[in-house]
């Protein structure tokens, strides 16, 4: 049971991860590894807001909030975003490269934020233990605390988005990763759109560190590597799991595509001769297999690649 | 009215591939004018066109919209004027969309692309009478994804895509090379009645030498970046596909 449970908050919280890359990967066609930077970013500021409230600044920013604290990892995770965007959109550097030049920046940035490689935050109020949540939470509830709040988080995440998706700039964001002359034609600067994803793919993935730091009451600074992959993986599974369900939103099934793909990674960490340390080693298999199997996808990666 | 002063143009400058395709190139397109282009491959015909909406960077030259100097105006900027459909049906509509929602992103074109719904109601009823005036089926597919239409059937939305809003110039870059005879016949039709229609100044770039002669009232062949024939009384004079060609 206590395995479910937790395949389930991990689930939900790395849900976020995916819906952010979902809008970079699938929505605007951009393999973005900015996301391996933003989300310890996101993290990192929490951790700064959190360990450095009580002053002065904090209290007039709202920021020793664990909730406003989530707002400020969402603009962090933005910024992070729109410079992959301007250096890919205004000077000419290429999709990968620009976003592997804004994480590596990112890793030094994220240390200097942090203050230091491993930071707990056991002490303080996150969006998940505080006064407000223990007078919420009946005894009998508390073991689903965090998937509880996980879901409500990732829902509205995923709600917000669909909303989004179908106002006219959303349109404008799907058609310019679809075909990007069009956007051109239809009298629209189609870098600008797609800074524009970039920074909105990034604050989701900033906030999605946010929240599985506060989880996990720590904050370290190798969190964000192989980020990327990881949402990718559930960004695969759910639309090829789901693709013959026309009725569920792409959002959606990128959602329980991240469960499956925390269920997929729990099963193998639990063969006996598998150690922790070999976390990075299984997860860069299980995507080279989840690859190989989804047909139809094979061609583009290929031509991504 | 459109205007090409001096253009030159050079491609692979500083190496050894270097050629110069134009030089002192000058083309005026008067108001409602609809020019037919033809030549070989490699005349320039597809440059001109792109030099004209600015995907093509100029060495030299000017080139201006109504006397306004646009030279220095980017790609985006320029089409607030013109509409424009490719030869590739697949360039002209977003193919991971619905046909309602291509309709309503081509529609808001010239309008901000704000958080206001991307699919406006009431302009729905307008969407399927014209998709309805093409006979192709699709005002029943209103949400069926564009990438799964026919090559035909993606091509008249585009075209219609291009014309939606109120533009002065729409561009034709081989728009019926990859389509079948018949296809391509309803599209030459549609393509007419719309520039008749909305008053278009016109600039269609064709092989195809019959329509070159049916539409239109300019005939421009273009040979090694120059314009080597230049008829607007053509259908007066009655040149017929054979003289055309015995130049060609």
């Amino acid at each position: 049971m206590d395995i479910f449970i937790g395949i389930l908050e991990q689930g939900m919280i790395y849900a976020i991860l995916a819906l952010g890359i979902y809008i970079t990967y699938k929505i605007l066609n951009f393999p973005d590894l900015t996301v391996d930077g933003s989300f310890p970013l996101g993290a990192a500021v929490t951790a700064y807001l959190m360990t450095n409230s009580g002053d002065f600044v904090s209290v007039i920013t709202l920021s020793h909030n664990p909730y406003i604290i989530c707002v400020y990892a969402l603009i962090a995770g933005s910024i992070a975003g729109l410079v992959t965007g301007i250096i890919h959109v205004k000077f000419n550097i290429r999709d990968l490269i620009s976003g592997i030049i804004t994480m590596t920046g990112l890793y030094s940035i994220n240390l200097r934020i942090a203050g230091s490689a491993n930071v707990p935050i056991f002490n303080y109020d996150t969006i998940f233990s505080n006064s407000l949540m223990g007078s919420i939470f009946p005894e009998s509830l508390l073991k689903y605390k965090v998937i509880i709040i996980a879901t409500i988080i990732t829902l509205g995440t995923k709600i917000i988005l669909d909303l989004y998706l179908k106002t006219k700039s959303g349109f404008l964001l799907r058609a310019v990763g679809n075909n990007q002359v069009l956007v051109t034609t239809l009298a629209k600067d189609s870098g600008n759109v797609k800074i524009l994803g970039l920074v909105i793919g990034n604050a989701i993935v900033s906030l999605s560190g946010s929240i599985l730091m506060q989880q996990q009451g720590f904050f370290e600074i190798t969190m964000g590597t192989g980020t990327m992959v990881l949402g990718l993986a559930s960004v695969i599974i759910g639309t090829n799991v789901f693709k013959k369900a026309k009725f569920m939103k792409a959002t959606t099934s990128v959602i329980f595509g991240s469960i499956i793909y925390k269920a997929a990674m729990s099963a193998a960490m639990d063969i006996s001769f598998t150690k922790a340390s070999d976390m990075k080693l299984v997860t860069a298999i299980l995507f080279l297999v989840i690859l190989v199997f989804s047909e139809g996808k094979k061609k583009k990666v290929k031509a991504d690649a | 009215m459109l205007e090409l002063k001096k253009i030159y143009k050079i491609f692979n400058k500083g190496t050894i591939h270097e050629s110069e395709l134009f030089h002192d190139f000058n083309l005026k397109v008067e108001k409602n004018e609809f020019i037919s282009i033809i030549g070989n491959n490699g005349s320039g015909k597809t440059s001109l066109i792109n030099i004209i909406c600015g995907s093509l960077e100029i060495d030299s030259g000017q080139v201006s919209f109504d006397g306004e100097d646009i030279t220095n105006k980017k790609e985006f900027q320029r089409y607030s004027k013109i509409g424009r459909v490719y030869q590739e049906p697949s360039i002209g509509t977003c193919t991971d969309m619905t046909v309602l929602e291509n309709m309503s992103l081509a529609d808001n074109k010239g309008k901000s692309y704000n958080l206001t719904r991307g699919i406006r109601k009431n302009r729905i009823e307008s969407y399927k009478e014209r998709l309805r005036e093409l006979d192709l089926d699709l005002e029943n597919k209103l949400n069926v994804k564009v990438g799964e239409l026919s090559g035909g059937q993606r091509q008249a939305m585009a075209l219609l895509m291009a014309t939606m809003t109120p533009i002065e110039y729409l561009i034709l870059d081989e728009h019926t090379a990859a389509l079948d005879p018949k296809v391509a016949d309803i599209i030459m039709k549609l393509t007419e009645k719309i520039v008749k229609e909305k008053k278009l100044t016109t600039i269609m770039v064709t092989h195809n030498i019959n329509y070159a002669l049916e539409y239109g009232n300019r005939l421009i062949m273009m040979n090694q970046g120059e314009i080597i024939l230049d008829e607007s009384d053509f259908k007066k004079n009655s040149i017929t596909a054979a003289e055309i060609l015995s130049i060609y």
